[in-house]
């Protein structure tokens, strides 16, 4: 049975189901379980839902061992740029230990972090910063756009035997959509189709899905049908089903909120241009936030990231453009 | 003044094997290195066997054990065989990781050796970490870190310190000072000069022994091994102890002072050990010369057969 939830709520209930499931999941952050009251604490007590201190490095770290000898914590770590003062533990330790070690251990363990909050939180608390994260090998990274798939890749990351960042989309937090009840596991390396098409392919995540969904509708009144996906999870990233609809669509534009250099986009076309050149009859295009640090000031910080009206102009030039048209 | 006469001699007996058995690997693993047969960025441990050997003798395969980039002596005292670490350092398919992490990322599960890492004080965390879960599972295990003193001045210290003792975590901090932190000394990197202080306000325990004095580190700890299984928490041991080699093989090492011959008669703790043996009767004059042979032996052994395993050919398929 589905019923219509929050994003957020989403996250926290496959948590709780997980947690119910399994007594070595434990729950970790700056600000889990402030209560008796709170459902965490309540339901599955103060040993497995720990406060830490303000020491990303220690608490993560700590998470990363407790991991190593069997436990699987999921770590709260608020928001994505905090990850960054515990970088050598993030991406240079437990997601190491698997192949470095021949096999011998796993660590399991999921770092939850919010991200994209372009509500005025200025240049420290709005990155879009997953590119720094989805080349690193043994970390996984999951970036649901819905309710119902923030769920199930929360419940699939608890369940992965490598480190995993959850990362959830800020603007998404109060979003609602239908969500199983029961067990729910969205399989990671699964893009979505979320809207076939046929003249077009866009590849879009967390929040840029819903602008890139708006854009489509827009281009769809002028007559031109444009496929959204999805990836849900950029590593491991499904290549195959992107190259697949670039075979149908022959034209490709990837919107992305994080700046260009450090984007999936970057990646997917580069992917794209490997292993699909012959399909593509328009150049790639890229709509992406610019290379530049999220700013204050409302006009500035929409100057500096994608919106629906340049999604569907980056269409528009993908649509009217033919490859080796300027020769 | 050694408190050597409160320690058992059957155990002093089995920490000066241990000694000689990380003595002799570690020269082999030098020369090895100079005639190219070991890949890579090595780290040795020769002068600080007595650290490696008097807290993990200790320990049960149980107890979690992490080292940092100059883990091979941590590794052979938790119980690693000989001949799977050597492969591991030679790049070899029977290594322990299978020729995947090499010196700085030791791994032997099976004896509780949970791992080396590279990055100074990456590990310190981790054992947190085991701690945590052998303490939520209602165990007496224990896990314990090794770390250089540079370590210490990196914010995670601190940080794992304070997290240690706030959830009374069964971990043992075992620093070993050797007076340098990479290239540089001590004095170039804190004006702290024992790494006991930096723990002052936290309670938790915390005592300065003489790193090459065996005995000494044996009995210190012991009793914080005893505190931590029984639940009582973190502890801190400094052990002082000295880097014979550079901080790497093929370091200049033109940033200190060469060790005399007669200074370093005094400081090996595995001559220093044999001394105090022969002086208390435990230790027949024959027996040191005995375990040396014994110990090259061994280490001969481990290196013919790392030779006979072939490199990996391929990512193993369940690395993939």
């Amino acid at each position: 049975m589905a019923r219509e939830i929050t994003y957020i709520a989403a996250i926290m209930e496959g948590i709780h189901q997980e947690m119910a499931r399994d007594d070595d999941v434990l729950l970790i952050g700056q600000s889990v379980g402030g209560s008796p009251e709170d459902p965490f604490v309540a339901t599955f007590g103060p040993d497995r839902v720990r406060v830490t201190p303000i020491s990303e490095t220690a608490e993560i770290g700590m998470a990363a061992g407790a991991a190593l000898a069997g436990k699987r914590p999921v770590v709260d770590c608020t928001m994505a740029e905090f990850l960054l003062v515990a970088m050598d533990q993030v991406v240079n330790e437990a997601n190491r230990f698997h192949y470095m070690s021949g096999g011998q251990v796993t660590a399991p363990l999921v770092l939850k972090a919010g991200y994209g909050f372009t509500a005025g939180w200025a240049g420290q608390h709005t990155g879009s910063i997953y590119g720094m994260f989805m080349g690193v090998p043994g970390l996984k990274v999951a970036l649901p756009s819905t309710p119902a798939d923030a769920k199930g890749l929360m419940a699939t990351a608890i369940r992965d035997d490598n480190p995993v960042l959850f990362l959830h989309h800020y603007l998404l937090t109060l979003e609602t959509g239908d969500v199983p009840e029961g067990e729910h596991l969205v399989p990671f390396g699964q893009a979505a189709i979320v809207r076939p098409g046929t003249d077009v392919t866009i590849v879009a995540t967390g929040w840029t899905v819903h602008r890139a969904l708006e854009a489509a509708e827009e281009l769809a009144a002028d007559g031109v049908s444009v496929e959204v996906i999805d990836p849900r999870t950029i590593a491991p990233l499904d290549v195959d089903t992107i190259l697949a609809s670039v075979a149908r669509t022959g034209r490709l534009v990837l919107v992305d909120q994080a700046t260009k250099h450090a984007s999936v986009s970057a990646i997917v076309a580069a992917e794209v241009a490997e292993a699909g050149f012959s399909s593509l009859r328009a150049p790639i295009v890229q709509v992406t936030a610019l290379d530049a640090p999220i700013a204050y000031a409302k006009p500035m910080e929409d100057f500096v990231l994608p919106d629906v009206g340049k999604i569907v102009a980056g269409v528009r030039r993908a649509v009217d453009a033919t490859v080796g048209a300027g020769r | 003044m050694t408190t050597a006469v409160t320690v058992d001699a059957r155990v002093l007996r089995d920490l000066l094997a241990t000694m000689w058995r990380i003595r002799a690997f570690e020269e082999q693993v030098g020369a090895l290195k100079r005639a190219d047969e070991v890949h890579g960025l090595i780290h040795l441990s020769i002068g600080g066997e007595g650290v490696a050997a008097a807290v993990c003798r200790q320990l049960r395969d149980d107890d979690a054990v992490y080292s940092g980039h100059r883990a091979h002596g941590h590794a052979v005292a938790k119980g690693a065989p000989l001949d799977r670490t050597m492969a591991e350092l030679m790049g070899r398919d029977g290594g322990l990781c299978q020729g995947m992490g090499g010196s700085m990322h030791l791994v032997d599960v099976a004896h509780g050796f949970l791992g080396a890492t590279g990055v100074v004080g990456g590990n310190i965390p981790l054992a947190l970490g085991s701690a945590l879960a052998a303490k939520q599972r209602g165990t007496d295990v224990v896990a314990v870190v090794f770390f250089g003193d540079g370590a210490v001045q990196a914010g995670l210290f601190t940080e794992s310190v304070n997290l240690a003792t706030l959830w009374r975590l069964p971990v043992l901090l075992v620093c070993e000072n050797n007076g340098f932190a990479e290239f540089t000394p001590r004095s170039a990197h804190t004006t702290v000069e024992r790494v006991g202080d930096v723990v002052a306000p936290y309670p938790l325990p915390r005592q300065t022994v003489d790193g090459n004095e065996v005995a000494d580190v044996w009995s210190a700890f012991s009793a914080l091994l005893a505190r931590a299984r029984a639940g009582e928490g973190p502890a801190l041991l400094e052990c002082l102890t000295h880097r014979l080699r550079g901080h790497y093989e093929g370091d200049p090492d033109r940033y200190r002072e060469a060790v005399s011959t007669e200074d370093w008669q005094r400081k090996d703790p595995i001559l220093r050990l044999q001394r105090a043996g022969h002086d208390a009767g435990w230790l027949p004059a024959g027996e040191p010369a005995e375990l040396e042979k014994r110990a090259r032996a061994e280490v001969e052994d481990a290196v013919t057969w790392a030779r006979s395993s072939p490199f990996p050919s391929a990512v193993p398929e369940e690395l993939r």
